[in-house]
């Protein structure tokens, strides 16, 4: 492949690539992010490839740009994820977009012969909704999908990530063609800015006043580094990105480096994604090929390097001087700020660090302009956010939204509602940095100012929902336990802090709490948070606040009635016999270990509590179903 | 079957080629760690003072980073590692349960973390990234959605009777 030189060169070979595309319209596409991987949609894809060479051929982009393609061609690819995970392995089949779910390799046979032969859609594969026998036989009409607005993540699902040329046959690179060529570097930070585009890895911080303060930096080596490290448990949309659609990431890397005077950029992908780092190596391998990346990028001056980096399994690395310090191979420990990234940052040069999400905005932004960017979203937060919607809902998977859709909307419009059809308790968003929001903030819209004010935040988008059946105290516990473990240990506010948060909390669930402890767990929760070095200590005592501040009555319940209310605290569940249901056979007495139960024969017998070790053996015994457990 | 001494060169020699491809650069030294954990599998302390010396750095800093990042591990790690998330979705959908089950069929004592065997490592990791699935669990890297303690027993009883690798 020879370098391109110039933005109209990209541009034709775009349209040579469509023009190509176009010569087959029949085309299986065969989910292969992790999820369906784990399903088994490798082995559909192998069926799948048998069945059309059956009686057809495949045919791939090589041979169309060659070649006319026989009548009975069919294109088959593996495709970054869709987002509907739970339902994996999915299959698309083009022209008539016919989604399928569920897909067996047995099934492959009747796909090819109905829908790639005939044209008509395979009905039993189709989704229907829970509780319905409705089919939908496109991806737009299912729930889940429409009431999104697939931005960042349009071509994740739709294309072979681990081809560059359908992501130029897609536009690919032509928001970096056009910011070369008709923007100058500052100009391209002035559209960055007028966008309003917010730094999509947490804090919402303006993208284009950090680009500015590192171009206007001092300094002759700058860096831009790209924070793929996305530790937030119950959080996976940078690895969807990552996976599926890794040159869109390069090309805001690129761009941003064009516009701050950097020469080489790092990206940190955690090493729980092999995959995505497999794929972004592939990218870059691939962009350098085609002269999107290295030196004189499209013909101009501009050359860019990028580099990847591996994390090691240190959440707090996610924080950008932790972050740094780790691509130096040093122990990613945090330093105070200031001096921030901007004036020093990595091999102590102005640095530009943005989270995946924000840097795959970039594309899209400089392509459509800023004016387009920002007519989605509310009138702090613009755009659109992904999130991984996970927990007790029906539908569980990636999405993405426009700014300022309602939480409501999210969790019963496109994931259907609670699992189970239990009732609503709450949602935990933003990871262990974020907060668990009630059914009263359902209305509230998912922006980063509304989530501020209601003691939350954006976090990296995790949305985890939960049922009636979470004990809250529970889920405070779980947090601090993560929180407690990933602290680096440098400074002792947090350290400290949290191992006595955690102390309190597992003392609670374990029904050993005392009413005064609430008290203390607040008043170390905020100076945990006035007084930690880095934001892992600042936002540690977030779920513990917010559960204390929507569900105080939980906490009661735990540490005055020693009760669980939604009986998930093994030590908290009493055991009793129910006295209409109970003959008086004393089996239960009998096997009891610790003597707790006692009575007359043929009369109820009882238990007694201060014994009772909770053990459950009666209850297995009881002929009658006299005893049980309750909280 | 390559005699231990013969094994035990083979390796220096991968350790060498490794600080030499990363060009014994001090800012690449948690990228040489991981590979060198490719070769053994876990950080042996003879390998750490020797990666110290060859790449020029104190042996006080690479221990200072072996020690700091959960991925690496100073004790030999079994031929499957087993890792549990026990990250938020996978909690609520009882990754728990799964991590007891999987103890119970190991014989894994809390602290312990390998069986004596060197067959089997448990850890349990925050979040694999693959929370639609939970609970999640992955076997040398190869992923396991919506798994019930069963079939997890299942799974390993099967590694335990085969040898089959789990790499595939
Ligand atoms: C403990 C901690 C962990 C973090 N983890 C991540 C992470 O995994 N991914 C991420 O993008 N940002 C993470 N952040 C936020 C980053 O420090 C930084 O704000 C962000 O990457 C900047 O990018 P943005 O402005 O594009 O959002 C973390 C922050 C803290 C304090
Ligand atoms: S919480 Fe288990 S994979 Fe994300």
């Amino acid at each position: 492949m020879e370098k391109i030189k110039s933005g109209e060169e990209l541009e034709r070979l775009a349209t040579m690539y469509r023009q190509a595309a176009r010569k087959v319209t029949k085309r299986v596409l065969v989910c292969a992010g992790t999820g369906c991987v784990a399903n088994g949609s490798l082995q559909v894809y192998a069926a799948l490839r048998e069945a059309i060479e059956e009686g057809g051929a495949i045919v791939d982009l090589d041979w169309l740009l060659e070649k006319e393609a026989p009548d009975n061609a069919t294109r088959l690819d593996k495709t970054g994820c869709r987002g509907f995970c739970q339902l994996g392995p999915l299959v698309l089949v083009e022209p008539d977009d016919f989604m399928y779910v569920h897909v067996r390799p047995e099934d492959a046979r009747e796909i090819i012969q109905e829908s790639v032969v005939n044209n008509r859609c395979v009905d039993r594969l189709t989704y229907t909704a829970p509780g319905s026998d409705k089919h939908f036989d496109r991806e737009e009409d299912i729930p889940f999908y429409k009431k999104q607005h697939r931005q960042t993540l349009g071509n994740c699902g739709h294309m072979n990530p681990e081809d560059i040329r359908e992501y130029i046959a897609r536009d690919g690179y032509q928001g970096l063609a056009q910011s070369l060529t008709q923007y100058s570097p500052l100009e391209v930070i002035e559209e960055v800015l007028k966008s309003g585009l917010r730094g999509l890895g947490g804090a919402g911080f303006p993208a284009g006043r950090k680009w500015q303060a590192v171009r206007e930096a001092p300094g002759e080596r700058k860096y831009v580094v790209c924070n793929g490290d996305e530790g937030d448990p119950g959080a996976f949309m940078d690895r969807s990105i990552m996976e599926g659609d890794p040159h869109k990431v390069l090309e805001g890397m690129i761009i941003a480096g064009y516009a701050v005077g950097a020469a080489e950029g790092y990206i940190y992908v955690r090493a729980e994604y092999p995959l995505a780092v497999e794929r972004l190596h592939k990218a870059i391998g691939e962009a350098e090929e085609f002269g999107l990346l290295g030196d004189n990028i499209l013909g101009t001056d501009f050359s860019f390097k990028l580099h990847i980096n591996k994390g090691a399994g240190a959440f707090v690395c996610g924080e950008s001087s932790a972050l740094v310090a780790s691509i130096e191979g040093k122990r990613g420990m945090p330093v105070p700020r200031p001096p921030r990234l901007a004036q020093r940052g990595l091999f102590g040069c102005p640095t530009l660090l943005n989270n995946v999400e924000t840097f795959a905005n970039i594309p899209y932004l400089m392509r459509k302009g800023a004016q387009a960017f920002a007519s989605l979203g509310t009138a702090t937060s613009f755009g659109t956010k992904a999130f991984a919607l996970t927990g007790n809902v029906k539908n569980t998977g990636l999405i993405e939204v426009p700014m300022g859709t309602t939480l409501r909307e999210v969790i019963f419009d496109i994931g259907g509602g609670i699992k189970g059809d239990l009732r609503f308790k709450a949602v935990q968003i933003g990871g262990p940095s974020g907060a668990c929001l009630t059914a009263e903030h359902l209305d509230l819209p998912l922006d980063f100012d509304s989530l501020k004010n209601a003691g939350a935040m954006m976090g990296s988008g995790g949305l985890v929902v939960m049922d009636e059946g979470t004990c809250m105290v529970e889920v405070a516990r779980f947090f601090m336990d993560f929180t407690q473990r990933e602290s680096c240990g440098k400074c002792i506010p947090c350290r400290e802090g949290t191992s006595r948060m955690l102390e309190i909390l597992e003392g609670i669930v374990a029904g050993k709490g005392q009413e005064e402890d609430l008290a203390l767990l607040e008043e170390i929760a905020h100076m945990v948070h006035d007084m930690s070095l880095c934001g892992l200590g600042k936002t540690a005592a977030n779920p513990v606040l917010s559960t204390l501040r929507y569900f105080r009555d939980e906490y009661v319940a735990h540490v005055r009635d020693k009760r669980c209310p939604a009986g998930v605290c093994a030590s908290l569940r009493r055991i009793v016999i129910e006295a209409e249901k109970c003959k008086g056979c004393s089996r239960c007495a009998k096997v009891c270990p610790v003597e707790a139960i006692s009575g007359e024969i043929k009369k109820p017998f009882t238990i007694a509590e201060d014994v009772c070790i909770r053990c459950g053996a009666c209850i297995s015994q009881c002929p009658f179903g006299a005893i049980k457990e309750v909280s | 079957m390559a005699t231990l001494e013969s094994d035990c060169a083979r390796r220096f020699k991968a350790v060498n080629e490794i600080i030499e491809r990363h060009g014994k650069r001090p800012e690449r030294l948690v990228a040489v760690l991981q590979e060198v954990q490719e070769v053994y599998r876990y950080l042996p302390e003879e390998v750490l003072q020797y990666v110290a010396t060859g790449m020029g750095v104190s042996p006080a800093e690479v221990f200072g980073v072996a020690t700091f990042y959960e991925n690496f591990s100073l004790k030999p790690k079994g031929k499957y590692i087993i890792r549990c998330c026990d990250g938020t979705a996978c909690h609520v959908h009882g990754s728990e349960a799964l991590l007891t089950a999987i103890r119970q069929r190991l014989q894994l004592t809390a602290p312990e973390t390998t069986t004596p065997d060197l067959m089997f490592t448990l850890e349990t990791v925050a979040c694999l990234g693959a929370c639609a699935l939970a609970p999640v669990v992955t076997i040398n890297d190869k992923v396991y959605g919506q798994v019930t303690p069963d079939q997890m027993v299942a799974l390993i009883d099967e590694l335990a009777g085969g040898e089959k690798d789990g790499k595939d």
